[in-house]
């Protein structure tokens, strides 16, 4: 009886001094979710705090201690800014480049796609370990090269260097996009081939209308890199007729070197597109980053 | 004659079953759906690299006729002290932002991970930011950066402290930088939580049988099953961080005192505002070197550290 005392005296002990299993649960959440606040503020406030900035006046902009919200509300700041610099015409601009583009990479990305996981063609797995290889290449080793190439093309100051090289698909893209059609049944292929299609048609109407989610995952993420293009913006874009809005603010950035409010509202009108994508279609930016990420 | 007409059968009928237009019909198809990349490759990949190779022992200045130097633009980089300083800040940005965001990113998916409410909320928040990129996003954290009026000091002053000049800071300039990488964890932690999610529950019901607990599970069976994970974030993201140009060019311009010089910005300076091309594309193989060099070593060392499923358990 005495052994049974001391055995059961035990974890009596431990539990005395310590909340229940269900409060120790709850102080748990409650420290994550502080912990996890505290990072979502370091995340949100530079959003919010440029925001605030590009909604006050000249002088507000340099208040100490700093005003959070803005009063009055310097809607205004957004016109000034539009006008300061030729902002439709950079929007158009970027607009174009990045449409086009995205057109470009989803037609060449999923035709190769599919002669990589569908066709037998002699050199496929070769040139597939060369795909994969060029994935590693750092894309400033061909730089120069490519901006002499396009020198004597008489291309400079034009959008084609920025298009042009779109169309002729990408590792990155074509993987994610073979590896997907990889997951389609072949069944359906060869039901089309009975019926009489050919490759084309086979790739036409049987894979392309099933890729919808991959294509929406390519698209979103050309959108953000041609949308944000900086480097090669800067070398082939001189005239700034031609500046996307990415050399606009640069330019933007020396001309009003101390209007911190109008500089903040033409940042916020740029990244409003990506900012919007991103709301409606959160779900392809996640599935395009986890799918390479997770799936090597 | 004799003998011609006992070897000529032998030699033509391999060719005769040889069907050539039968192969090219064969392939063809494959050939055309898969050329943009095969064209491409060409054009855009192998012909400018091997161009660049050539260009890294010539002197050009894309007017004046084009000339060989041999080694020059290799021993002038041993010369030229901006060569190595630029060297030296990428590859400090490369080893301090690396290893922050793979930690950050891993401490903030275990906590979404620990089955919270609002997990959505946390998990767009948190990924938000890693979206936005290039130049408004440099000016955007600029202005936080700013000495007087930016929010970082006038923050760090409400609880007494005066706030460095950061980016007028040489000492400063780069560590503002990498904080400002930390910005675009989320997309790490995404990955990270999908991760997280794939490791079957019933090891840590397994491991808590066997009285395991709070950081004995994570070193034991977190930590290890998420290494695959870790180490392709790992090599993605040094390949990133030595190409950093954007922020440098915008924020800093390289300075202060070159502080924050990076490799791609000195090669933009040299090809497109000094017109160096044959001494840019030296620098630029020299870069490439770096980054192959740095990726062979990870992978080199990921047998050690990297645990993949398929493998016995004994290896831990």
């Amino acid at each position: 009886m005495t052994t049974m005392n001391k055995v059961s005296s035990k974890p009596v002990k431990i539990n005395v001094p310590l909340l229940t299993t269900t409060q120790r649960r709850l102080l748990r959440q409650l420290i994550i979710h502080l912990v996890l606040l505290s990072g979502v503020f370091f995340m949100l406030i530079p959003l919010i705090w440029s925001i605030s900035s590009s909604l006050k006046s000249a002088g507000d902009v340099y208040a100490l201690p700093p005003k959070w919200i803005p009063n009055p509300i310097h809607w205004e700041n957004y016109a000034e800014a539009v006008t300061a610099i030729p902002f439709w015409r950079y929007l158009w601009n970027t607009t174009f480049i990045t449409l086009v583009s995205i057109v470009g990479k989803v037609f060449s990305v999923t035709l190769v796609a599919f002669a990589f996981a569908r066709l037998e063609w002699w050199g496929r797995d070769f040139f597939f370990v060369v795909m994969l290889a060029t994935m590693m290449l750092p894309p400033h080793v061909t730089l120069i090269p490519q901006f002499i190439l396009f020198k004597y093309l008489g291309w400079i100051d034009t959008f084609l260097p920025l298009i042009v090289p779109q169309f002729f698909g990408g590792p990155y893209l074509t993987f994610l996009a073979r590896q997907f059609f990889m997951t389609l049944p072949r069944d359906l292929d060869d039901a089309a081939r009975i019926d009489g299609c050919s490759n084309f048609g086979v790739f036409w109407r049987v894979i392309l209308p099933m890729s919808k989610p991959v294509i929406a995952m390519i698209v979103v993420i050309v959108f953000n890199n041609q949308w944000n293009e900086f480097l090669n913006a800067l070398i082939y874009l001189q005239n700034s007729k031609n500046f996307t809005l990415a050399l606009g603010l640069r330019m933007f950035q020396g001309e009003a070197a101390a209007s911190w409010h109008l500089l903040m509202a033409a940042s916020i009108l740029t990244m409003l597109p990506v900012l919007v994508l991103f709301f409606s279609a959160q779900k392809y930016f996640m599935q395009g980053i986890v799918f390479t990420g997770v799936k090597q | 004659m004799a003998i011609r007409s006992l070897i000529l059968p032998r030699k033509v009928k391999p060719i005769r079953n040889f069907d050539f237009s039968r192969w090219v019909r064969k392939n063809k198809d494959g050939w055309l759906f898969a050329s943009p990349w095969i064209i491409g490759f060409f054009v855009w990949t192998l012909g400018p690299m091997l161009a660049s190779l050539g260009l890294a022992f010539t002197d050009w200045d894309l007017i004046s006729p084009i000339q060989f130097v041999g080694l020059k633009n290799f021993q002038m980089m041993f010369k030229d002290p901006l060569v190595g300083q630029s060297l030296k800040v990428t590859i400090i940005y490369a080893l301090t932002s690396v290893p922050l965001n793979l930690a950050v990113g891993l401490g903030i998916a275990m906590l979404l991970n620990a089955r919270i409410i609002g997990l959505r909320f946390y998990r767009t928040a948190f990924y938000l930011p890693s979206v936005l990129s290039g130049v408004a996003v440099a000016l955007l954290w600029r202005w936080l950066f700013s000495p007087e009026f930016g929010l970082i000091n006038q923050g760090l002053s409400l609880i007494g402290i005066q706030g460095p000049s950061w980016l007028g800071d040489q000492n400063w300039a780069l560590p503002s930088l990498v904080v400002m990488s930390v910005w675009g964890v989320g997309a790490g932690a995404i990955i990270y939580l999908a991760g997280l999610q794939g490791i079957p529950t019933e090891l840590y019901e397994a491991a808590e049988v066997d009285g395991a607990r709070g950081w004995q599970r994570f070193f034991s069976i977190t930590l290890p099953l998420m290494t695959p994970v870790l180490f392709f974030q790992l090599v993605v993201g040094v390949i990133n961080a030595l190409q950093v140009f954007t922020q440098a060019y915008i924020m800093t311009g390289g300075g202060p005192n070159r502080a924050t010089l990076f490799v791609i910005l000195y090669l933009y300076q040299n090809a497109f505002q000094y017109q160096r091309m044959g001494f840019a594309s030296a620098l630029a193989w020299v870069l490439f070197i770096l980054i192959m060099v740095l990726t062979l070593l990870i992978y080199r060392s990921s047998s050690s550290w990297v645990y993949y499923e398929g493998e016995s358990k004994s290896k831990r």
